[in-house]
């Protein structure tokens, strides 16, 4: 099954990211594809690289590059939602990287099942 | 159809709404403060049950155990991740009642 | 960034139905305009679009929105702008407006021209029942909803 995951919202607020991670590595796990990880809304915020949470807690940022990396997963951050909530390049966390809404489109006709993960 | 729920019923009525729309043969899943929907003795056991005779209704165990509550409505399944991920494989489209 | 990742797929000939599914209300939160240009962009890919209304969605819809006051973005008109863009399927869950003591005369309307019809204008908003609405979901390939 290749799946596009959706994620509205952003780290520590909400639990979406949380929730999106756990099913991503379970999918990978199962033998599964991941096309692509689409943040939108204040899912911009997943990309944020001067996120500093407590060190005895998860750093979702890290979670998410580190996963992509390792799978060679496409984290995409919406241009428009990310300029709203000033998400650009000079604070972009490494995996990740910012384009137009028609990649969520896109990956909504690539994949079999695309997932939403949010408020 | 998967619809997933992650919000509490008493919250918000997103499941309600997905209760209102899921047909025979479908399926629930209820994930992070959507797991308070599988717990006995709330004023949506019944619902839940009535629910449970013609659609797949199942919650996510992760998220139950972070909530220290375990008393699940009988006829509703406890999953893991990996399940959860069976299930959008079983099930197309997966809605998501924010 | 890798090289390895694939950031581009193969899309050509691919038709999907999707359903942009709208259940929050307008200016409480942004989810109602996001959603908007989200849809906006996937008229671009000659998809097979349908938005449905339901819940405190069908307020999106609501006439006479005056955002001066408290000095946001008015969108209203970007519905009616989605007939231009071959959107012709906007459907408002019925039990949802009787909920909420709404009728079709307190909405917006939204006029598109049926390129099958000699470019006949019709209206693009219709009001369904929660069991079309639920069977028609069914038949969906993507549900986006915020």
């Amino acid at each position: 099954m290749k799946y596009g995951i959706l994620i509205n919202e952003g780290p520590f607020t909400h639990q979406a990211s949380d929730t999106a991670y756990h099913f991503t590595r379970a999918a990978i796990e199962k033998g599964h594809q991941v096309l692509r990880v689409f943040f939108y809304h204040d899912g911009v915020y997943n990309a944020n690289a001067l996120s500093e949470p407590q060190s005895d807690d998860r750093n979702i940022v890290k979670l998410w590059g580190d996963l992509a990396k390792e799978h060679k997963i496409d984290l995409v951050v919406c241009v428009a939602a990310g300029l709203r909530r000033g998400i650009k390049d000079q604070v972009l966390a490494e995996g990740f990287r910012i384009s137009g809404l028609g990649q969520l489109t896109e990956i909504g006709m690539a994949a079999d099942r695309l997932i939403t993960f949010g408020d | 159809m998967l619809h997933l729920v992650n919000k509490s019923p008493f919250e918000r009525g997103a499941f309600e709404s997905a209760l209102n729309m899921a047909r025979k043969g479908s399926a629930i899943l209820l994930i992070e403060d959507g797991v308070y929907a599988a717990l006995k003795n709330t004023p949506f056991e019944d619902k839940v049950s009535a629910a449970a005779k013609d659609i797949r209704i199942c919650v996510l165990g992760p998220d139950l155990e972070a909530r220290g509550v375990d008393q699940v409505i009988e006829g509703v399944e406890v999953v893991d991740y990996g399940g959860f991920v069976d299930l959008t494989v079983d099930h197309t489209p997966v809605q998501s009642w924010l | 960034m890798s090289d390895e990742i694939q950031t581009e797929y193969d899309t050509a000939g691919v038709e999907k139905k999707f359903m942009f599914l709208n259940r929050k209300a307008p200016y409480g939160t942004i989810y109602a305009l996001e959603m908007l240009e989200t849809v906006l962009i996937s008229a671009a890919f000659d998809q097979d679009v349908t938005l449905v209304f339901m819940d405190d969605g069908v307020y999106q819809l609501k006439k006479g929105c005056d955002t001066k006051a408290v000095n946001m973005k008015n969108f209203s008109a970007t519905y009616k702008a989605l007939g231009d863009y071959d959107i012709s399927k906007l459907f408002v869950e019925k039990e949802s407006m009787e909920a909420r003591g709404l009728t079709q005369d307190d909405l917006i309307e939204v006029i598109y021209e049926d390129e099958d019809d000699d470019w006949a204008e019709k209206p693009a908003i219709h009001v369904k029942s929660r069991d079309e609405i639920a069977k028609l979901m069914e038949e969906q390939d993507v549900i986006i909803s915020a």
